[in-house]
Protein backbone atom coordinates (compact mmCIF):
# COMPACT_ATOMS: atom_id res chain seq x y z
CA UNK A 1 0.00 0.00 0.00
CA UNK A 2 1.22 3.43 -1.09
CA UNK A 3 1.65 6.15 2.05
CA UNK A 4 -1.89 8.02 2.14
CA UNK A 5 -1.82 12.00 0.48
CA UNK A 6 -2.55 14.80 3.17
CA UNK A 7 -4.89 16.61 0.61
CA UNK A 8 -4.81 19.49 2.94
CA UNK A 9 -1.55 20.66 2.76
CA UNK A 10 0.02 22.88 0.53
CA UNK A 11 1.20 21.14 -2.84
CA UNK A 12 5.12 21.44 -3.14
CA UNK A 13 5.52 24.32 -6.28
CA UNK A 14 2.52 25.74 -5.68
CA UNK A 15 4.38 29.22 -5.65
CA UNK A 16 6.35 28.49 -9.21
CA UNK A 17 3.09 27.73 -10.34
CA UNK A 18 1.09 30.70 -9.41
CA UNK A 19 4.32 33.00 -10.34
CA UNK A 20 4.23 31.47 -13.73
CA UNK A 21 0.57 32.19 -14.73
CA UNK A 22 1.00 35.94 -12.95
CA UNK A 23 3.88 36.01 -15.47
CA UNK A 24 1.77 35.40 -18.26
CA UNK A 25 -0.65 37.44 -17.51
CA UNK A 26 1.84 39.94 -17.69
CA UNK A 27 2.94 39.35 -20.73
CA UNK A 28 -0.69 39.96 -22.05
CA UNK A 29 -1.66 43.05 -20.13
CA UNK A 30 1.59 44.98 -20.33
CA UNK A 31 1.62 45.52 -24.12
CA UNK A 32 -1.80 46.18 -23.89
CA UNK A 33 -1.86 48.74 -21.49
CA UNK A 34 1.56 50.51 -23.09
CA UNK A 35 -0.78 50.34 -26.48
CA UNK A 36 -4.02 51.69 -25.39
CA UNK A 37 -2.04 54.59 -23.55
CA UNK A 38 -0.49 55.59 -26.54
CA UNK A 39 -3.75 55.25 -28.59
CA UNK A 40 -5.44 57.39 -26.36
CA UNK A 41 -2.74 59.70 -26.58
CA UNK A 42 -3.17 60.25 -30.42
CA UNK A 43 -6.79 60.01 -30.11
CA UNK A 44 -6.90 62.62 -27.52
CA UNK A 45 -4.12 64.72 -29.28
CA UNK A 46 -5.48 64.24 -32.75
CA UNK A 47 -9.40 63.55 -32.49
CA UNK A 48 -10.37 67.44 -31.84
CA UNK A 49 -8.64 68.18 -35.51
CA UNK A 50 -10.93 65.61 -37.62
CA UNK A 51 -14.30 66.70 -39.12
CA UNK A 52 -15.17 66.88 -42.35
CA UNK A 53 -13.17 68.94 -43.82
CA UNK A 54 -10.11 67.77 -42.49
CA UNK A 55 -10.91 63.97 -44.46
CA UNK A 56 -11.85 66.06 -47.77
CA UNK A 57 -8.94 68.60 -48.39
CA UNK A 58 -5.70 69.02 -49.59
CA UNK A 59 -3.16 69.95 -46.61
CA UNK A 60 -1.40 72.94 -46.38
CA UNK A 61 1.56 73.72 -46.09
CA UNK A 62 1.48 76.93 -44.34
CA UNK A 63 -1.29 77.28 -41.72
CA UNK A 64 -1.15 74.21 -39.73
CA UNK A 65 -5.10 74.46 -38.99
CA UNK A 66 -6.69 74.32 -42.17
CA UNK A 67 -6.44 71.63 -45.17
CA UNK A 68 -6.53 68.09 -44.75
CA UNK A 69 -5.54 64.75 -45.77
CA UNK A 70 -7.95 63.90 -48.58
CA UNK A 71 -5.05 63.47 -51.32
CA UNK A 72 -2.97 61.09 -48.85
CA UNK A 73 -6.59 59.45 -47.96
CA UNK A 74 -7.57 58.55 -51.94
CA UNK A 75 -3.93 57.97 -52.36
CA UNK A 76 -4.05 54.67 -49.88
CA UNK A 77 -7.32 53.95 -51.18
CA UNK A 78 -5.77 53.72 -54.99
CA UNK A 79 -2.66 51.51 -53.03
CA UNK A 80 -4.72 49.51 -51.82
CA UNK A 81 -7.61 48.64 -54.75
CA UNK A 82 -4.44 48.30 -57.04
CA UNK A 83 -2.47 45.85 -54.22
CA UNK A 84 -5.30 44.02 -53.61
CA UNK A 85 -6.22 43.39 -57.79
CA UNK A 86 -3.14 42.13 -58.36
CA UNK A 87 -1.87 40.62 -55.30
CA UNK A 88 -4.86 38.34 -54.18
CA UNK A 89 -5.39 36.48 -58.04
CA UNK A 90 -1.43 35.87 -57.95
CA UNK A 91 -1.03 35.03 -54.43
CA UNK A 92 -4.01 32.49 -54.16
CA UNK A 93 -3.30 31.17 -58.16
CA UNK A 94 0.22 30.47 -56.58
CA UNK A 95 -0.75 28.94 -53.56
CA UNK A 96 -3.21 26.84 -55.65
CA UNK A 97 -0.70 24.98 -57.75
CA UNK A 98 2.00 24.89 -54.93
CA UNK A 99 -0.81 22.91 -52.74
CA UNK A 100 -3.22 21.27 -55.78
CA UNK A 101 -0.65 20.76 -58.79
CA UNK A 102 2.86 21.14 -57.86
CA UNK A 103 3.15 19.21 -54.82
CA UNK A 104 5.31 16.05 -56.11
CA UNK A 105 7.87 18.39 -57.74
CA UNK A 106 11.07 19.38 -56.52
CA UNK A 107 10.81 23.01 -57.99
CA UNK A 108 7.64 23.84 -55.39
CA UNK A 109 9.64 22.70 -52.88
CA UNK A 110 12.27 25.05 -53.75
CA UNK A 111 9.82 27.84 -54.46
CA UNK A 112 8.51 26.92 -50.95
CA UNK A 113 11.62 27.81 -49.33
CA UNK A 114 11.83 31.24 -51.53
CA UNK A 115 9.22 32.26 -50.42
CA UNK A 116 9.08 31.91 -47.06
CA UNK A 117 12.50 33.35 -47.24
CA UNK A 118 11.17 36.35 -49.02
CA UNK A 119 8.35 36.54 -46.22
CA UNK A 120 11.32 38.20 -43.90
CA UNK A 121 13.20 40.55 -46.26
CA UNK A 122 12.65 44.02 -44.77
CA UNK A 123 10.18 46.17 -46.81
CA UNK A 124 12.80 48.79 -48.09
CA UNK A 125 14.62 45.90 -50.12
CA UNK A 126 11.11 45.51 -52.08
CA UNK A 127 10.98 49.68 -52.72
CA UNK A 128 14.43 49.33 -54.14
CA UNK A 129 13.13 46.76 -56.57
CA UNK A 130 10.31 48.38 -57.62
CA UNK A 131 12.42 51.27 -57.96
CA UNK A 132 14.48 49.41 -60.16
CA UNK A 133 12.00 47.10 -61.92
CA UNK A 134 8.64 49.36 -62.15
CA UNK A 135 9.62 52.97 -62.00
CA UNK A 136 12.93 52.69 -64.28
CA UNK A 137 12.57 49.10 -65.78
CA UNK A 138 8.87 48.92 -66.63
CA UNK A 139 9.40 52.93 -67.27
CA UNK A 140 5.97 53.17 -65.46
CA UNK A 141 7.78 56.48 -63.65
CA UNK A 142 6.77 57.94 -59.73
CA UNK A 143 2.91 56.56 -60.31
CA UNK A 144 0.41 55.27 -58.38
CA UNK A 145 0.73 51.74 -60.12
CA UNK A 146 4.07 51.23 -59.24
CA UNK A 147 3.71 52.11 -55.98
CA UNK A 148 0.99 48.91 -55.78
CA UNK A 149 2.67 46.76 -57.93
CA UNK A 150 6.03 46.96 -55.41
CA UNK A 151 3.48 46.72 -52.45
CA UNK A 152 2.02 43.82 -54.23
CA UNK A 153 5.99 42.60 -54.15
CA UNK A 154 5.43 43.08 -50.57
CA UNK A 155 2.34 41.33 -49.28
CA UNK A 156 2.42 38.76 -51.70
CA UNK A 157 5.01 35.94 -49.61
CA UNK A 158 2.38 36.66 -46.94
CA UNK A 159 -0.74 36.10 -49.37
CA UNK A 160 0.63 32.85 -50.77
CA UNK A 161 1.88 31.30 -47.60
CA UNK A 162 -1.84 31.92 -45.56
CA UNK A 163 -3.66 30.90 -48.55
CA UNK A 164 -1.49 27.87 -48.47
CA UNK A 165 -2.20 27.22 -45.05
CA UNK A 166 -5.96 27.64 -45.48
CA UNK A 167 -5.83 25.22 -48.05
CA UNK A 168 -4.00 22.84 -46.45
CA UNK A 169 -6.85 22.60 -43.74
CA UNK A 170 -9.13 21.18 -46.62
CA UNK A 171 -8.73 17.51 -45.71
CA UNK A 172 -7.75 15.14 -48.64
CA UNK A 173 -10.25 12.97 -47.68
CA UNK A 174 -12.52 15.47 -49.73
CA UNK A 175 -10.17 16.15 -52.43
CA UNK A 176 -10.42 11.71 -52.89
CA UNK A 177 -14.36 12.09 -52.70
CA UNK A 178 -14.23 14.55 -55.53
CA UNK A 179 -11.73 12.83 -57.65
CA UNK A 180 -13.03 9.35 -56.89
CA UNK A 181 -16.73 11.06 -58.41
CA UNK A 182 -14.79 11.64 -61.52
CA UNK A 183 -14.06 15.38 -61.26
CA UNK A 184 -10.59 16.84 -62.54
CA UNK A 185 -8.25 18.73 -60.70
CA UNK A 186 -9.76 21.72 -61.44
CA UNK A 187 -13.31 20.79 -60.72
CA UNK A 188 -12.46 19.39 -57.37
CA UNK A 189 -10.48 22.57 -56.68
CA UNK A 190 -13.04 24.89 -57.38
CA UNK A 191 -15.82 23.34 -56.20
CA UNK A 192 -14.94 21.58 -52.73
CA UNK A 193 -11.28 22.70 -52.08
CA UNK A 194 -11.77 26.87 -53.12
CA UNK A 195 -15.06 27.31 -51.41
CA UNK A 196 -14.26 25.40 -48.15
CA UNK A 197 -10.62 27.53 -47.45
CA UNK A 198 -12.23 30.90 -49.02
CA UNK A 199 -13.00 32.11 -45.43
CA UNK A 200 -9.13 31.30 -44.70
CA UNK A 201 -7.75 32.64 -47.74
CA UNK A 202 -9.46 35.76 -47.39
CA UNK A 203 -8.36 36.63 -43.32
CA UNK A 204 -4.78 35.86 -44.15
CA UNK A 205 -5.01 38.04 -47.54
CA UNK A 206 -6.67 41.10 -45.94
CA UNK A 207 -4.51 40.43 -42.99
CA UNK A 208 -1.13 40.80 -45.46
CA UNK A 209 -2.62 43.87 -47.09
CA UNK A 210 -3.72 45.86 -44.00
CA UNK A 211 0.13 45.66 -43.25
CA UNK A 212 0.60 47.06 -47.05
CA UNK A 213 -1.50 50.03 -45.88
CA UNK A 214 0.80 51.14 -43.18
CA UNK A 215 4.00 50.75 -44.81
CA UNK A 216 6.13 53.98 -45.73
CA UNK A 217 9.24 52.89 -46.05
CA UNK A 218 9.02 51.03 -49.53
CA UNK A 219 6.72 54.15 -51.17
CA UNK A 220 9.57 56.36 -50.34
CA UNK A 221 11.78 54.43 -52.73
CA UNK A 222 9.40 54.17 -55.89
CA UNK A 223 8.38 58.26 -55.21
CA UNK A 224 5.79 59.14 -53.33
CA UNK A 225 5.56 62.28 -52.73
CA UNK A 226 5.20 63.78 -49.40
CA UNK A 227 3.20 66.45 -50.50
CA UNK A 228 0.40 66.87 -52.88
CA UNK A 229 -2.66 69.33 -53.62
CA UNK A 230 -4.39 66.39 -55.44
CA UNK A 231 -5.95 62.65 -55.15
CA UNK A 232 -5.20 60.56 -57.77
CA UNK A 233 -7.14 60.26 -61.13
CA UNK A 234 -6.02 57.31 -62.12
CA UNK A 235 -3.56 54.62 -62.04
CA UNK A 236 -0.62 57.09 -63.69
CA UNK A 237 -1.32 59.73 -61.42
CA UNK A 238 1.27 60.97 -58.81
CA UNK A 239 0.55 60.20 -55.14
CA UNK A 240 0.86 60.20 -51.92
CA UNK A 241 -0.22 57.79 -49.07
CA UNK A 242 -1.57 58.29 -45.25
CA UNK A 243 1.68 56.95 -43.54
CA UNK A 244 3.69 59.15 -45.74
CA UNK A 245 1.32 62.32 -44.82
CA UNK A 246 1.78 61.43 -41.18
CA UNK A 247 5.42 61.49 -41.59
CA UNK A 248 5.97 64.06 -43.55
CA UNK A 249 3.84 66.06 -40.71
CA UNK A 250 5.67 64.75 -37.46
CA UNK A 251 8.78 65.71 -39.46
CA UNK A 252 7.66 69.21 -40.00
CA UNK A 253 9.47 71.95 -37.59
CA UNK A 254 6.15 73.57 -36.32
CA UNK A 255 4.48 71.67 -33.15
CA UNK A 256 1.03 72.58 -34.20
CA UNK A 257 1.46 70.18 -37.09
CA UNK A 258 1.95 67.28 -35.22
CA UNK A 259 -1.54 67.53 -34.36
CA UNK A 260 -2.13 66.76 -37.90
CA UNK A 261 0.04 63.99 -37.88
CA UNK A 262 -2.17 62.71 -34.59
CA UNK A 263 -5.43 62.69 -36.67
CA UNK A 264 -4.12 61.43 -39.47
CA UNK A 265 -3.29 58.32 -37.40
CA UNK A 266 -6.60 58.47 -35.97
CA UNK A 267 -7.74 58.12 -39.73
CA UNK A 268 -5.02 55.82 -40.57
CA UNK A 269 -5.94 52.92 -37.97
CA UNK A 270 -9.93 53.83 -38.62
CA UNK A 271 -9.10 52.70 -42.24
CA UNK A 272 -7.08 49.77 -40.94
CA UNK A 273 -10.16 48.73 -38.50
CA UNK A 274 -12.13 49.51 -41.21
CA UNK A 275 -10.66 46.95 -43.51
CA UNK A 276 -10.43 44.10 -41.10
CA UNK A 277 -13.98 44.54 -40.32
CA UNK A 278 -14.81 44.03 -43.57
CA UNK A 279 -12.54 40.64 -43.56
CA UNK A 280 -14.35 39.33 -40.51
CA UNK A 281 -17.62 40.15 -42.06
CA UNK A 282 -16.59 38.30 -45.62
CA UNK A 283 -15.22 35.53 -43.36
CA UNK A 284 -18.68 34.87 -41.74
CA UNK A 285 -20.60 35.17 -44.75
CA UNK A 286 -18.11 32.68 -46.20
CA UNK A 287 -18.51 30.20 -43.31
CA UNK A 288 -22.27 30.50 -42.93
CA UNK A 289 -22.43 28.67 -46.36
CA UNK A 290 -20.47 25.92 -45.28
CA UNK A 291 -22.73 24.46 -42.27
CA UNK B 1 -25.43 6.60 -70.53
CA UNK B 2 -25.83 3.48 -68.53
CA UNK B 3 -28.47 2.26 -66.82
CA UNK B 4 -29.67 1.79 -62.97
CA UNK B 5 -30.81 -1.28 -64.04
CA UNK B 6 -29.37 -4.04 -65.77
CA UNK B 7 -28.50 -3.13 -69.26
CA UNK B 8 -27.84 -6.80 -70.76
CA UNK B 9 -27.20 -10.06 -69.84
CA UNK B 10 -24.29 -10.64 -68.59
CA UNK B 11 -23.30 -14.38 -68.24
CA UNK B 12 -22.02 -14.97 -64.25
CA UNK B 13 -18.57 -16.22 -65.73
CA UNK B 14 -17.97 -12.58 -67.38
CA UNK B 15 -14.89 -10.86 -65.92
CA UNK B 16 -15.50 -6.92 -65.29
CA UNK B 17 -11.95 -6.70 -64.68
CA UNK B 18 -8.98 -8.88 -65.44
CA UNK B 19 -5.96 -7.83 -63.36
CA UNK B 20 -2.16 -9.10 -64.53
CA UNK B 21 0.98 -8.20 -62.96
CA UNK B 22 0.26 -4.99 -61.19
CA UNK B 23 2.92 -4.02 -59.36
CA UNK B 24 2.92 -0.74 -56.99
CA UNK B 25 5.27 1.28 -55.05
CA UNK B 26 5.30 4.09 -52.50
CA UNK B 27 8.62 5.54 -53.43
CA UNK B 28 10.92 2.76 -53.44
CA UNK B 29 8.98 1.05 -51.14
CA UNK B 30 6.82 -2.58 -53.78
CA UNK B 31 4.10 -2.95 -51.95
CA UNK B 32 2.30 -4.97 -54.76
CA UNK B 33 4.49 -7.32 -56.64
CA UNK B 34 2.76 -8.67 -59.60
CA UNK B 35 -0.53 -9.60 -58.72
CA UNK B 36 -2.81 -11.28 -61.58
CA UNK B 37 -6.54 -11.94 -60.60
CA UNK B 38 -9.82 -11.34 -62.38
CA UNK B 39 -13.33 -9.82 -60.83
CA UNK B 40 -16.76 -11.23 -62.03
CA UNK B 41 -19.19 -9.14 -62.94
CA UNK B 42 -22.54 -8.51 -60.51
CA UNK B 43 -21.10 -10.22 -57.52
CA UNK B 44 -19.13 -8.89 -54.60
CA UNK B 45 -15.45 -10.18 -54.34
CA UNK B 46 -14.06 -9.05 -51.13
CA UNK B 47 -9.81 -8.19 -50.25
CA UNK B 48 -8.66 -9.76 -47.18
CA UNK B 49 -5.30 -9.79 -45.63
CA UNK B 50 -3.40 -8.48 -42.58
CA UNK B 51 -2.59 -4.49 -42.06
CA UNK B 52 0.15 -3.23 -44.81
CA UNK B 53 -0.64 -6.33 -47.42
CA UNK B 54 -1.70 -4.09 -50.36
CA UNK B 55 -5.62 -4.69 -50.43
CA UNK B 56 -6.34 -1.02 -50.02
CA UNK B 57 -3.89 -0.50 -52.79
CA UNK B 58 -5.00 -2.70 -55.03
CA UNK B 59 -8.50 -1.28 -55.12
CA UNK B 60 -7.07 2.41 -55.74
CA UNK B 61 -5.04 1.01 -59.02
CA UNK B 62 -8.06 -0.10 -60.38
CA UNK B 63 -9.69 3.66 -60.34
CA UNK B 64 -6.25 4.76 -60.86
CA UNK B 65 -6.59 6.80 -57.01
CA UNK B 66 -3.08 5.35 -56.17
CA UNK B 67 -1.38 7.40 -58.17
CA UNK B 68 -2.24 10.77 -57.14
CA UNK B 69 -0.14 10.24 -53.82
CA UNK B 70 2.90 11.87 -54.04
CA UNK B 71 5.73 9.67 -55.04
CA UNK B 72 3.50 7.07 -55.51
CA UNK B 73 3.27 4.77 -58.59
CA UNK B 74 2.29 1.56 -60.51
CA UNK B 75 2.32 -0.31 -63.59
CA UNK B 76 0.81 -3.45 -65.28
CA UNK B 77 -2.45 -4.39 -66.65
CA UNK B 78 -5.99 -3.44 -65.48
CA UNK B 79 -8.73 -4.71 -68.23
CA UNK B 80 -11.83 -2.69 -67.62
CA UNK B 81 -14.14 -4.76 -70.39
CA UNK B 82 -11.01 -5.02 -72.06
CA UNK B 83 -9.74 -2.03 -72.26
CA UNK B 84 -6.56 -1.32 -70.24
CA UNK B 85 -6.86 1.23 -68.16
CA UNK B 86 -3.35 2.09 -67.88
CA UNK B 87 -3.03 1.84 -71.51
CA UNK B 88 -1.54 5.21 -72.72
CA UNK B 89 -4.92 7.47 -73.67
CA UNK B 90 -6.51 6.37 -70.81
CA UNK B 91 -8.28 9.30 -69.55
CA UNK B 92 -8.59 8.56 -65.30
CA UNK B 93 -10.83 11.34 -64.42
CA UNK B 94 -13.21 9.30 -67.03
CA UNK B 95 -12.00 6.41 -65.91
CA UNK B 96 -12.89 7.28 -62.09
CA UNK B 97 -16.89 7.95 -63.50
CA UNK B 98 -17.23 4.45 -64.24
CA UNK B 99 -15.37 2.96 -61.27
CA UNK B 100 -16.34 4.48 -58.34
CA UNK B 101 -15.09 4.51 -54.49
CA UNK B 102 -16.92 4.57 -51.39
CA UNK B 103 -13.81 5.63 -48.62
CA UNK B 104 -13.06 4.07 -44.63
CA UNK B 105 -14.17 6.97 -43.15
CA UNK B 106 -17.64 8.72 -44.57
CA UNK B 107 -16.32 11.92 -46.52
CA UNK B 108 -19.64 13.70 -47.39
CA UNK B 109 -18.64 17.33 -48.81
CA UNK B 110 -19.74 19.37 -45.55
CA UNK B 111 -20.39 22.53 -47.64
CA UNK B 112 -23.09 20.76 -49.23
CA UNK B 113 -26.81 19.59 -48.68
CA UNK B 114 -27.81 16.01 -48.48
CA UNK B 115 -29.56 16.60 -51.73
CA UNK B 116 -25.85 18.28 -53.32
CA UNK B 117 -23.74 15.70 -52.22
CA UNK B 118 -26.06 13.30 -53.35
CA UNK B 119 -25.34 15.21 -57.05
CA UNK B 120 -21.94 16.14 -56.14
CA UNK B 121 -20.50 13.78 -58.84
CA UNK B 122 -22.69 15.37 -61.43
CA UNK B 123 -22.41 18.38 -60.69
CA UNK B 124 -18.79 18.88 -59.92
CA UNK B 125 -18.38 17.24 -63.69
CA UNK B 126 -21.13 19.60 -65.12
CA UNK B 127 -23.22 16.93 -66.24
CA UNK B 128 -26.31 17.38 -63.93
CA UNK B 129 -29.68 17.80 -65.93
CA UNK B 130 -31.46 20.00 -63.47
CA UNK B 131 -35.02 18.52 -64.64
CA UNK B 132 -33.70 14.71 -63.99
CA UNK B 133 -32.00 16.21 -59.92
CA UNK B 134 -34.91 15.10 -58.14
CA UNK B 135 -35.54 11.96 -59.86
CA UNK B 136 -31.99 11.06 -59.35
CA UNK B 137 -31.53 12.24 -55.83
CA UNK B 138 -34.40 9.86 -54.67
CA UNK B 139 -33.36 7.13 -56.77
CA UNK B 140 -28.92 7.25 -55.75
CA UNK B 141 -30.58 7.57 -51.98
CA UNK B 142 -33.06 4.44 -52.41
CA UNK B 143 -31.06 2.79 -53.58
CA UNK B 144 -28.34 3.30 -51.16
CA UNK B 145 -31.41 2.52 -48.29
CA UNK B 146 -31.42 6.34 -46.76
CA UNK B 147 -34.35 7.76 -48.60
CA UNK B 148 -36.59 6.72 -45.81
CA UNK B 149 -34.53 8.44 -43.54
CA UNK B 150 -33.47 11.39 -45.20
CA UNK B 151 -36.86 12.18 -47.24
CA UNK B 152 -38.06 15.00 -44.96
CA UNK B 153 -34.43 16.70 -44.93
CA UNK B 154 -32.42 16.43 -47.78
CA UNK B 155 -31.81 20.53 -47.66
CA UNK B 156 -29.79 19.54 -43.89
CA UNK B 157 -26.10 19.44 -44.05
CA UNK B 158 -24.70 15.67 -45.02
CA UNK B 159 -22.65 15.88 -42.16
CA UNK B 160 -25.75 16.10 -40.27
CA UNK B 161 -26.37 12.25 -40.30
CA UNK B 162 -24.63 9.75 -38.09
CA UNK B 163 -21.43 7.99 -39.19
CA UNK B 164 -23.58 5.36 -40.79
CA UNK B 165 -25.98 7.30 -42.42
CA UNK B 166 -23.10 9.46 -43.65
CA UNK B 167 -21.53 6.03 -45.41
CA UNK B 168 -24.54 5.29 -47.02
CA UNK B 169 -24.75 8.86 -48.27
CA UNK B 170 -21.29 8.65 -49.94
CA UNK B 171 -22.17 5.11 -51.34
CA UNK B 172 -25.37 7.12 -52.81
CA UNK B 173 -22.81 9.70 -53.96
CA UNK B 174 -21.12 7.02 -55.72
CA UNK B 175 -24.31 5.60 -57.20
CA UNK B 176 -25.81 8.62 -58.55
CA UNK B 177 -22.94 9.15 -60.97
CA UNK B 178 -24.00 5.59 -62.54
CA UNK B 179 -20.65 3.72 -61.92
CA UNK B 180 -20.46 -0.40 -63.05
CA UNK B 181 -17.83 -0.69 -60.55
CA UNK B 182 -18.41 0.05 -57.36
CA UNK B 183 -14.56 -0.17 -54.79
CA UNK B 184 -15.38 -0.01 -51.10
CA UNK B 185 -12.31 0.45 -48.81
CA UNK B 186 -12.88 -0.81 -45.36
CA UNK B 187 -16.26 1.01 -45.60
CA UNK B 188 -17.36 -0.19 -42.29
CA UNK B 189 -14.45 0.36 -40.35
CA UNK B 190 -15.53 3.52 -38.97
CA UNK B 191 -19.07 2.43 -38.25
CA UNK B 192 -21.17 0.68 -35.82
CA UNK B 193 -22.44 -3.25 -35.72
CA UNK B 194 -25.67 -1.67 -36.23
CA UNK B 195 -24.38 0.63 -39.16
CA UNK B 196 -22.44 -1.81 -40.62
CA UNK B 197 -25.27 -4.73 -40.63
CA UNK B 198 -27.10 -2.12 -43.02
CA UNK B 199 -24.78 -1.50 -45.41
CA UNK B 200 -24.19 -5.34 -45.75
CA UNK B 201 -27.77 -5.71 -46.38
CA UNK B 202 -27.13 -2.91 -48.67
CA UNK B 203 -24.62 -4.72 -50.43
CA UNK B 204 -26.83 -7.49 -51.30
CA UNK B 205 -28.83 -5.32 -53.27
CA UNK B 206 -26.05 -4.15 -54.73
CA UNK B 207 -24.73 -6.81 -56.28
CA UNK B 208 -27.12 -7.34 -58.80
CA UNK B 209 -26.58 -4.10 -60.33
CA UNK B 210 -22.91 -3.72 -60.06
CA UNK B 211 -19.62 -5.44 -59.61
CA UNK B 212 -18.40 -4.92 -56.37
CA UNK B 213 -14.76 -5.21 -54.64
CA UNK B 214 -14.61 -4.66 -50.73
CA UNK B 215 -11.69 -4.32 -48.72
CA UNK B 216 -12.62 -5.68 -45.45
CA UNK B 217 -10.40 -6.74 -42.27
CA UNK B 218 -13.14 -8.81 -41.08
CA UNK B 219 -13.21 -12.25 -41.93
CA UNK B 220 -16.78 -12.83 -40.95
CA UNK B 221 -18.30 -9.17 -43.09
CA UNK B 222 -16.12 -11.15 -45.80
CA UNK B 223 -17.93 -14.55 -45.67
CA UNK B 224 -21.50 -12.35 -45.23
CA UNK B 225 -21.69 -10.31 -48.11
CA UNK B 226 -19.06 -12.09 -50.61
CA UNK B 227 -18.86 -13.98 -53.64
CA UNK B 228 -15.22 -14.36 -54.43
CA UNK B 229 -12.53 -13.95 -51.84
CA UNK B 230 -8.86 -12.90 -52.22
CA UNK B 231 -6.30 -13.18 -49.50
CA UNK B 232 -3.53 -10.61 -49.78
CA UNK B 233 -0.13 -11.09 -48.08
CA UNK B 234 2.63 -9.13 -48.14
CA UNK B 235 1.99 -7.57 -51.79
CA UNK B 236 1.18 -10.93 -53.34
CA UNK B 237 -1.96 -12.70 -54.07
CA UNK B 238 -2.01 -16.28 -52.16
CA UNK B 239 -5.43 -17.29 -52.98
CA UNK B 240 -8.30 -16.38 -55.15
CA UNK B 241 -11.90 -19.07 -54.25
CA UNK B 242 -15.40 -18.93 -53.70
CA UNK B 243 -15.82 -17.19 -51.09
CA UNK B 244 -17.41 -20.08 -49.10
CA UNK B 245 -14.73 -22.62 -49.80
CA UNK B 246 -12.00 -19.89 -49.44
CA UNK B 247 -13.22 -20.12 -45.66
CA UNK B 248 -14.26 -24.21 -45.50
CA UNK B 249 -11.41 -25.57 -47.36
CA UNK B 250 -8.77 -23.25 -47.81
CA UNK B 251 -6.01 -23.95 -50.29
CA UNK B 252 -2.96 -22.72 -49.27
CA UNK B 253 -1.26 -23.16 -45.82
CA UNK B 254 -0.62 -19.65 -45.53
CA UNK B 255 -4.36 -18.57 -46.09
CA UNK B 256 -5.67 -21.31 -43.27
CA UNK B 257 -3.38 -19.53 -41.17
CA UNK B 258 -4.54 -16.34 -41.46
CA UNK B 259 -8.60 -17.38 -41.58
CA UNK B 260 -8.01 -19.30 -37.87
CA UNK B 261 -6.19 -16.54 -36.45
CA UNK B 262 -3.02 -17.88 -36.27
CA UNK B 263 -1.40 -14.30 -37.25
CA UNK B 264 -3.04 -11.32 -38.60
Amino acid sequence: MGRRIDISRRREGILAEKAFAWLCRLAVFLPLVILLWLLGKVVATGIGRIDLDFLTEAPSQLDAATGGIWPALMGSVWLIGLTAAVSLPIGVGAAVYLEEYGKRSRLATLIEIAIANLAGVPSIIYGMLGLGLFVRALALGETVLAGALTLSLLVLPVVIMSSREALRTVKDALREAALGLGATRWQTTRHVVLPMAMPGILTGAILAISRAIGETAPLVVVGAVGFILFAPDGVDSEYTALPMQIFQWTSSPQRAFLVNAAAGIVVLMFTLFLLNSVAILLRNRFQKRMY
Amino acid sequence: MACYTPCAVVPESDMKIKVSSLRAWFGNHEVLKGIDLAIPAREVTAIIGPSGCGKSTFIRCLNRMHELIAGARSEGHVLLDDTDVYAPGVDPVLLRRRVGMVFQKPNPFPSMSIRDNVLAGLRLTSRLERAKAAEIVERALRHAALWDEVKDKLDKPGTSLSGGQQQRLCIARTLAVDPEVVLMDEPCSALDPIATARIEDLLHDLRRDYTIVIVTHNLQQATRVSNKTAFFLQGELVELNDTERMFTSPQDRRTEDYITGKFG
